[in-house]
């Protein structure tokens, strides 16, 4: 009975939370489907209103910005391209950086792992400038190479991929030495299927990471050819609706994301076999 | 020359600790040979160097003629059991035992023909699907196995592989392992601290201590015929007792009795060591025995008991003999099943 009542009462409380974290969320996509008036007369709407399709649609073909040339479908295509490379690249260097850290014989794969994670305390922020006139330099301003390589480097992915490396038994690899693998096969065939689901885990977080991203892009690109979701944002203009509706669908392909990986997202950052 | 072939091999790690002190090893092609001692005794690292996943400070191996010294360990063709398998978890059994092979570009039917001969040979036909986590501890062990078997190498090397299973168990995969390599006949190194295991598997046998091979024979010689302390404290079921004695002009003087005529010109204090199997019940026998402890085996009776101030003193008598707390026996020792220890070197004088 008393296990009932506590059992009772901690479900109350998360009820509260998701009550509290739901309807925010939900009084914007209720009020996304009014017109334009409505809100202005009214204020925010609880319940589902009739402009659904044309207030989103609107908001997904109309050309924004200072010279009218990109759509919201444009801008989520380029934030796909920029998440999903700034995912698969930090992982890919990350995969491979742990690996040299963890069975290279090298004298300072500790010192290097540490100078490698002190710069999570340097945050992109603080090196800007200076990324800003490489990527400058190198002409590289305005392009999708300029978005994604310069924020690709993970240090918290780089320490995952190396604490797990560490947990791998040092049998299994003299076992596959002696079954003749090389060092590059060892990593293909065995690190890699081994590490599966925390690679999952690694893209989903990184995805969101890339995704997330205002500052960079806002300073990388001048051509509103490059905007991303993030920074249409803060450009949108237009009635308040459709800039409900593009908040709303911002939010889309992140918990998409999440939703399909879910599984793999848990048992990644979880270990637990 | 023999098949596998150890000069001088010494192991030192960068720390200063010396694994392996200078041995010298012939081993002859399909022999069964154990490396059994204490842990730490470096009898691990010694195989591991044959392996090639230890680098030799000094000396040279030779596998089959060929010098093995800088060789890689995928180049050295050897297969090894580990002691806790090193099974590839996400591989399923037959890609486990299929992997040497594929790595060494064999063709897929060839390849299939060999592991399910494997797999037939070693009875695990039937979990070939499976994931190594869905098998048992005994079931692992095949597997282990078969994934040495299935590359026919020159040489097997067993890292203590039965020490995670359970008693019964153990005893019959040792029968299973020595059964195989009768029948697969490749030249073994098994390595064991247990010597009731070294004994059952060995053809020949090394008694390792601190880095160095005390005695090298075959199991029944080394029983016999210890050379040293070590040796002769180590090998054998119930340990050996051991007593202070004292040797002059070929007699031998211990707490309460005396032996004649000593094979040997040795003066001076040495350690008297007789087998608890070799002492036999008479009437006046050397040595009263005052039981303190029977272990009923049923074959046989453990019997500990104190002579004087020497404590635990073990004898063994058949297992159709009642013997209570309390009793005093008397014990001969057999003819000549006896053996004399000098007790500062060890060096065994008679």
């Amino acid at each position: 009975m008393t296990r009932l009542i506590t059992s009772g009462f901690s479900h109350f409380i998360l009820f509260i939370g998701i009550f509290i974290m739901i309807v925010p969320v939900w009084m914007i996509f209720a009020s996304s489907t009014h017109s334009g008036l409505t809100i202005n007369t009214q204020g925010l709407q609880m319940f589902l209103g009739d402009s659904f399709y044309e207030n989103y649609l609107r908001v997904l073909l109309y050309k924004g910005g200072f010279f009218k040339e990109i759509t919201a479908l444009k801008m989520f295509l380029n934030s796909f391209i920029m998440a999903t490379g700034v995912a698969i690249l930090s992982v890919i260097t990350s995969l491979m950086a742990a690996y040299a850290l963890v069975y290279f014989r090298t004298k300072y794969a500790t010192l290097l792992f540490w100078m490698i994670f002190v710069t999570i305390l340097v945050p992109l922020e603080l090196r800007i400038f200076p990324t800003y006139s490489v990527m400058a330099e190198l002409n590289l301003v305005n392009s999708y190479f300029g978005l994604i390589v310069p924020i690709s480097a993970s240090a918290i992915a780089t320490l995952f991929f190396r604490q797990f490396y560490k947990t791998v038994p040092d049998e299994l690899l003299e076992s596959a030495k002696l079954d003749g693998a090389n060092t590059w096969r060892f990593f293909i065939d065995f690190l890699l299927p081994l590490s599966k689901t925390m690679i999952v885990a690694m893209l989903i977080f990184m995805f969101v990471f890339g995704y997330n991203q205002y500052l960079w892009p806002l300073l990388v690109t001048s051509s509103e050819q490059y905007w991303t979701v993030v920074m249409g944002l803060k450009m949108m203009s237009g009635s308040i609706v459709h800039r409900f509706a593009f908040v709303m669908m911002s939010m889309v392909p992140p918990i998409l994301i999440i939703i399909v990986l879910q599984k793999h997202f848990i048992k990644g950052v979880f270990q637990d076999k | 020359m023999s098949f596998l072939d150890l000069k001088n091999v010494t192991k030192i790690y960068p720390n200063g600790t010396k694994a392996v002190h200078e041995t010298s090893l012939s081993i002859n092609e399909g022999e069964f040979m154990v490396f059994v001692g204490p842990s730490g005794c470096g009898k691990s690292t010694l195989l591991r160097m044959v392996a090639g996943l230890e680098d030799i400070t000094e000396g040279d191996i030779n596998l089959d003629g060929q010098l093995m010294n800088e060789v890689d360990p995928s180049e050295r063709d050897v297969a090894m059991v580990f002691q806790n398998y090193a099974l590839y978890p996400h591989m399923n059994v037959y890609n486990n035992l299929a992997y040497g092979l594929k790595n060494r570009g064999i063709d897929k039917e060839t390849i299939e023909q060999k592991v399910n001969d494997a797999a037939k040979l070693l009875q695990i036909s039937d979990f070939l699907q499976r994931k190594p986590s869905m098998l048992s501890g005994g079931q692992r062990q095949r597997v282990a196995m078969g994934r040495a078997i299935v590359r026919n190498p020159k040489i097997f090397l067993f890292d203590e592989p039965l020490s995670n299973l359970d008693a019964k168990l153990r005893i019959q995969m040792r029968l299973e392992i020595k059964k195989l390599q009768q029948k697969v006949g490749v030249t073994s190194i098994f390595v064991t601290h247990d010597q009731v295991e070294a004994m059952t598997l060995a053809d020949r046998l090394a008694v390792i201590n601190d880095g160095i091979i005390e005695q090298l024979g075959t199991p029944i010689e080394i029983y016999n015929n210890p050379k040293s302390l070590f040796v002769a404290g180590f090998i054998g079921s119930p340990q050996m007792n051991f007593l202070d004695a004292n040797l002059n002009n070929k007699t031998l003087s211990a707490e309460n009795f005396e032996i004649k005529n000593i094979d040997s010109d040795y003066n001076g204090e040495v350690t008297l060591g007789i087998r608890p199997e070799h002492l036999i019940e008479s009437e006046n026998g050397l040595i009263n025995l005052n039981v303190e402890l029977v272990e009923q085996l049923g074959s046989d009776n453990l019997v500990y008991g104190q002579i004087k101030n020497i404590k635990d003193f073990c004898y063994r008598s058949p297992g159709n003999q009642t013997i209570k707390k309390g009793d005093t026996l008397s014990l001969n020792i057999e003819e000549n099943k006896y053996y004399i220890f000098d007790k500062s070197t060890g060096k065994r004088v008679n």
